[in-house]
């Protein structure tokens, strides 16, 4: 044992290290009893006092933000539990220099009066950290946070004013936080009148700090928590007397949350022991079954058997061996991943639109469409990812891609490197998808905006301050995983992109200097202009297939154009699969072979040399940014030969794949660059592509 | 050959190239065109002839391809233009020819570097020089100074004795662009030997200095990478007055090449080289040795310089003993030196010490 460590066991000399210098000339027990004396609990508040850092609070400028983003994390939480869609108001005014007042009011169900104090007055009080579900809020600290904080650096009270619906009269209160005993300490209490507002609750705050904008300010908070939770409506006055309203984009409210059970996989140990110490059932099978999601009696019994524990041992009498054990049989039974409805994606038409509200007019080339995975677990916790990307356009370039980064519909502003996000994206290699990324890691450079929400019903942060997601293993995989997939659909537009661009120059060959040269040529030996149709056809040899969207009253309409540049004649079939039921029957032309729910197949007749068909169709009820190009694949022919379509997924006839976006995301085929078929030039030199290596001219 | 026979034979030669691509599009082909490869890894010794001149790799222009798409019809643009040319008995400068090209549309030159080449281009395939197409450089005025007569039909069909030491001013000869016999005749000279010199400067030094007679040499200035028409003269003065041609350049990769391209053919033009090229002429310096040996002032190596001297190490025309220990101790002293850092020693070291030292090495001066 090395020296320090047997120090500890031995009380003497644990005393001579306390106190080395008072050793010298009083006596040690004396020191001893002195300190005991001194040692005692401390307080919660007391502990954040010292610690504001962790609580987000540690620069004037933060405060500010962390002030704000608790309040309207709290307001929307207690909006959405009441299921009303939240209307939210931020009030930020200088008061003195360095001083503001903060005010933020909703329109939510209101506090009974009794838990006012409480809800804002005491650290640790709060309705859903036991509860495992979604929600912006976990331990309740937050938002009597913002007071204590308050209070420390104005030594003003905090004014609350709660009306619930249906009262005629509201309550306010004024209270300060008593951060010795953590207890709310009532200044002021009283009935109040509150005209105009039915229900809701409002908070002003006294906080030292100061108000910037631009990237990491109120308004870029505000905004990014816009774009995730488009039903929500904010009014947002600044300090200098602005007025900012950000819309509610949608009445509809996010899926309600249902609480849930912990999921089996990932737990530990000491989780599962204090659970079964608790525990009132008296089989482990019951325990199991009953206090565990996805667990059904046929599970509860495998893992037993794995665990080689007996079913009916008593969870309370459990030994920490047998845990253990139990442990190791969850780990080797197949369970059910976790429900869904504990968790609330935004959702990919959310996503898209949220995107667009970024960007703020710019126009982007792209919206992959968006990921939502499926939950999965860490530590008996479900989370799910969401990714959505825009690339391109009139997005700057020369830059590393926007992060836009979300936990729990909450915006993300702050230590972006440490987040699992950032870890995540930096981990994937962005080359493979047609991104510039220096060696593989690291954020991409390119014109675009990645954005990434992780939903859990216990988010990991890194600190109180939920500033970061911590990275841990099972999250970062799963959002390399959505990355890759959104990236996938990406890559295969870019891609498109490109082929097209090349295509684009033999158009331009045939179209403008092939003629010329013939007409030259013909001039020059005085021959009448030769027929080009075999030589444009020899030089492009593809399928040319593009598809135009043109959107107006609310329909898209689409058109397909198949150009036959090829030497012969030739027969093969189109697909395309549409978003759900918008596709309107009565005007498609021509009629397609076969309709499969939303995939549409033709098998085109014979399309001559240098002839064009025309596949059009029109779609109803989709927002403009729902569709914007068509995904058009091809079944046979050479698939080399087609540019603009892609070759028909292997899995195109099997059912459950019919669900538009979620089939391209799993089907989007791992693509090879399919060079087209360039044949050898003479000597296998091209002349064109020769630079003199050396050049005699200095 | 007469004047006009070689006009019509080369109007001739752009004929079939424009009836080949009219034929291949006729038949539905894709219209190419094949051309020797111009760069360095296709370049040969040809012994008889003693020069470097193409070899057997060719690269086809495709109209399947953008870039090959252009250069055809920028082909068909410039036969045209020669055509016409011809016929009217007019010529033009490699200069007006691009700026003509300013009409042609999509024809249109990005460069005169694109349009020069594609007139050499066409000397390749026909065989025809581009004085044959009625398209002629801009004079460059590359000087000569020394005892040397010779006579010149001037602009008005006078014929005109000049020699080149008593007739002319201090700047010299000016060498015009027709040097062939038709324009230059040689008539004598007391030179000994020809030295040829890259830059301005050290000219004017050795003209100062009175070099040519004290030596009996003709003094030329290369004005940097010679234009044909003065390497053509110096291969005449070369052949026919039998003049022994030394090279004494600036001590960098890029004056190498300079020597390289009078004795053993550019790259750009080793279609030409057996008219063009002095198989004899010797490198007088400043060699990397030279460097070392007088100890002169120099200057770094840049990155682009180090890169040219690995690019040498690989030109064909430089596998040779001399230059391959030349280049790799330039790359080793990692400097470089110009003819003027001589003056370190004073003005007259380079006729007085220098040049006696080296010619004396090279057998030329006794």
């Amino acid at each position: 044992m090395p020296e320090g460590c047997r120090d500890r066991w031995n009380p003497s000399a644990a005393r001579r290290h306390q106190a080395p210098d008072e050793a010298l000339g009083e006596p040690m027990m004396d020191i001893a009893e002195k300190l005991a004396k001194q040692q005692k609990e401390i307080s919660i508040a007391e502990f954040f006092e010292k610690n504001k850092q962790i609580l987000g609070f540690d620069s004037q400028t933060k405060s500010l933000i962390t002030a704000v983003k608790e309040g309207v994390d709290n307001s929307l939480d207690a909006c959405e539990e009441a299921r009303i869609l939240p209307d939210i108001l931020v009030e930020i005014t200088e008061t003195e220099k360095g001083e503001f007042k903060i005010v933020i009011e909703d329109n939510g169900p209101g506090i009974v009066k009794r838990q006012i104090a409480n809800v804002f007055g005491r650290l640790l009080y709060g309705s859903r950290f036991h509860a495992i579900r979604q929600s912006r809020g976990q331990q309740g600290i937050g938002i009597s946070a913002v007071v204590m904080y308050s209070q420390l650096t104005t030594g003003k009270p905090a004014f609350i004013i709660s009306k619930i619906k249906g009262e005629e009269v509201a309550h306010f209160v004024k209270l300060v936080l008593d951060i010795k005993r953590n207890r709310p300490d009532i200044i002021e209490e009283d009935f109040r009148m509150w005209d105009g507002k039915a229900h809701g609750t409002r908070l002003e705050v006294y906080v030292k700090g100061r108000y910037v904008t631009g990237k990491q300010s109120i308004l870029e908070y505000l905004r990014a928590t816009a774009i995730v939770n488009p039903h929500v409506q904010i009014t947002f006055k600044d300090p200098m007397g602005g007025v900012i309203t950000l819309p509610r984009v949608t009445e509809e409210l996010p899926k309600e949350t249902v609480e849930s059970k912990p999921h089996p996989e990932g737990i530990e140990l000491g989780q599962l022991m204090s659970m079964a110490k608790a525990s009132e059932h008296r089989k482990l099978t019951a325990f199991l079954v009953n206090e565990f999601s996805r667990v059904s009696p046929r599970v509860a019994k495998e893992i037993c058997e794995a665990a080689m524990v007996p079913e009916n041992r008593s969870p309370r009498r459990m030994s920490l061996e047998e845990g253990a054990a139990v442990l190791k049989g969850i780990g080797a039974v197949k369970i059910m991943a976790p429900k869904s409805d504990c968790l609330t994606p935004i959702g990919e038409t959310l996503i898209r639109k949220g995107l667009r509200n970024v960007l703020e007019g710019l126009k982007p080339g792209y919206y992959a469409p968006p990921v939502t995975r499926e939950p999965t677990v860490y530590s008996g916790h479900p989370f799910l990812v969401e990714v959505g990307i825009v690339y391109g356009g009139q997005l700057p370039k020369d830059q590393q891609v926007d992060i836009l980064r979300f936990g729990n519909r909450v915006p993300l502003l702050y230590q972006q490197g440490a987040d699992v996000i950032t870890k995540a994206i930096a981990e994937v290699d962005w080359r493979r998808y047609g991104l510039e990324q220096r060696g593989g890691k690291g954020i991409p450079f390119g014109p675009g905006i990645v954005l990434v929400h992780v939903a859990s019903t216990q988010l990991p942060f890194t600190s109180e301050a939920k500033e970061a997601i911590a990275n841990l293993d099972p999250v970062r995989e799963e959002v390399e995983r959505a990355l890759r997939l959104c990236a996938r659909n990406l890559k295969t537009h870019l891609g498109k992109k490109a082929r097209r661009s090349k295509t684009k120059e033999k158009f331009d060959i045939v179209q403008i200097l092939l003629p010329e040269i013939a007409r030259k040529a013909a001039s020059i030996v005085g021959k009448p202009v030769p027929a080009l149709g075999k030589t444009v056809t020899g030089i492009m040899n593809v399928i040319w297939v593009e598809d135009k969207v043109e959107f107006s009253k609310g329909r898209h309409k689409v058109a397909i154009n198949i150009h036959n540049f090829m030497a012969t004649g030739q027969k093969f079939n189109i697909h395309t699969i549409l978003p759900g039921k918008a596709l309107d029957r009565k005007h498609i032309t021509p009629e397609p072979d076969s309709v499969n729910g939303d995939k549409l197949t033709w098998n085109l007749k014979r399309i001559a040399s240098t002839e064009v068909q025309t596949i059009t169709f029109e779609l109803v009820g989709l927002d403009q940014d729902e569709f914007s190009e068509a995904e058009v694949f091809v079944s046979g022919i050479n698939h080399a030969n087609v540019i603009g379509a892609e070759p028909l997924p292997g899995d195109w006839d099997l059912d459950g794949t019919g669900q538009y976006s979620l089939f391209s995301f799993t089907e989007a085929p791992e693509e090879e660059e399919v060079e087209e078929p360039e044949e050898e030039d003479e000597n296998g030199v091209d002349y064109d592509e020769q630079t003199e290596v050396i050049s005699d001219e200095e | 050959m007469k004047n006009e026979d070689r006009h019509h034979r080369a109007v001739d030669e752009l004929y079939k190239i424009a009836d080949n691509i009219y034929n291949q599009i006729d038949k539905g082909q894709i219209p190419k065109m094949s051309i020797p490869l111009r760069s360095k890894k296709n370049i040969q010794f040809a012994p008889r002839k003693g020069v470097w001149k193409y070899g057997n790799l060719h690269g086809v222009r495709s109209a399947k391809k953008m870039t090959g798409a252009y250069m055809l019809l920028r082909t068909m643009y410039m036969l045209e233009f020669i055509k016409d040319m011809v016929k009217d008995q007019k010529s033009s400068t490699l200069r007006e020819m691009y700026y003509i090209s300013e009409g042609w549309g999509n024809a249109k030159f990005g460069s005169q570097d694109e349009s020069n080449n594609l007139a050499e281009d066409l000397e390749i395939v026909t065989t025809c020089m581009r004085e044959d197409f009625k398209l002629r450089p801009e004079e460059d005025g590359a000087r000569v100074i020394g005892n040397l007569t010779l006579m010149e039909t001037n602009r008005k069909g006078e014929r005109k004795k000049i020699n080149l030491r008593d007739d002319v001013g201090d700047s010299g000869y000016g060498i015009p662009f027709n040097v062939e016999k038709d324009k230059i005749e040689l008539l004598n000279t007391d030179a000994k030997f020809i030295i040829a010199i890259e830059t301005g400067g050290m000219f004017d030094r050795l003209v100062e200095n009175g070099f040519d007679e004290k030596h009996n040499a003709v003094i030329l200035h290369l004005k940097g990478q010679p234009a044909r028409s003065t390497r053509r003269f110096m291969k005449r003065l070369n052949e026919e007055m039998n003049l022994p041609l030394v090279v004494f350049t600036d001590g960098d990769p890029w004056s190498f090449r300079i020597f390289s391209s009078i004795a053993y053919g550019a790259i750009k033009t080793a279609h030409i080289s057996e008219y063009l090229a002095t198989p004899s002429a010797m490198f007088c310096g400043i060699t990397s040795s030279d460097i070392v040996d007088y100890d002169l002032p120099t200057d770094k190596l840049n990155d682009k310089d180090v890169k040219a001297l690995h690019a040498e190490l690989s030109d064909p025309r430089f596998h040779d003993r001399f230059w391959k220990s030349e280049i790799e101790l330039m790359l080793e002293l990692g400097k470089k030196a110009e003819q003027q850092a001589l003056a370190k020693y004073g003005l007259d070291f380079v006729t007085d010490k220098y040049l006696p030292e080296k010619l004396t090495e090279l057998g030329v001066l006794k």
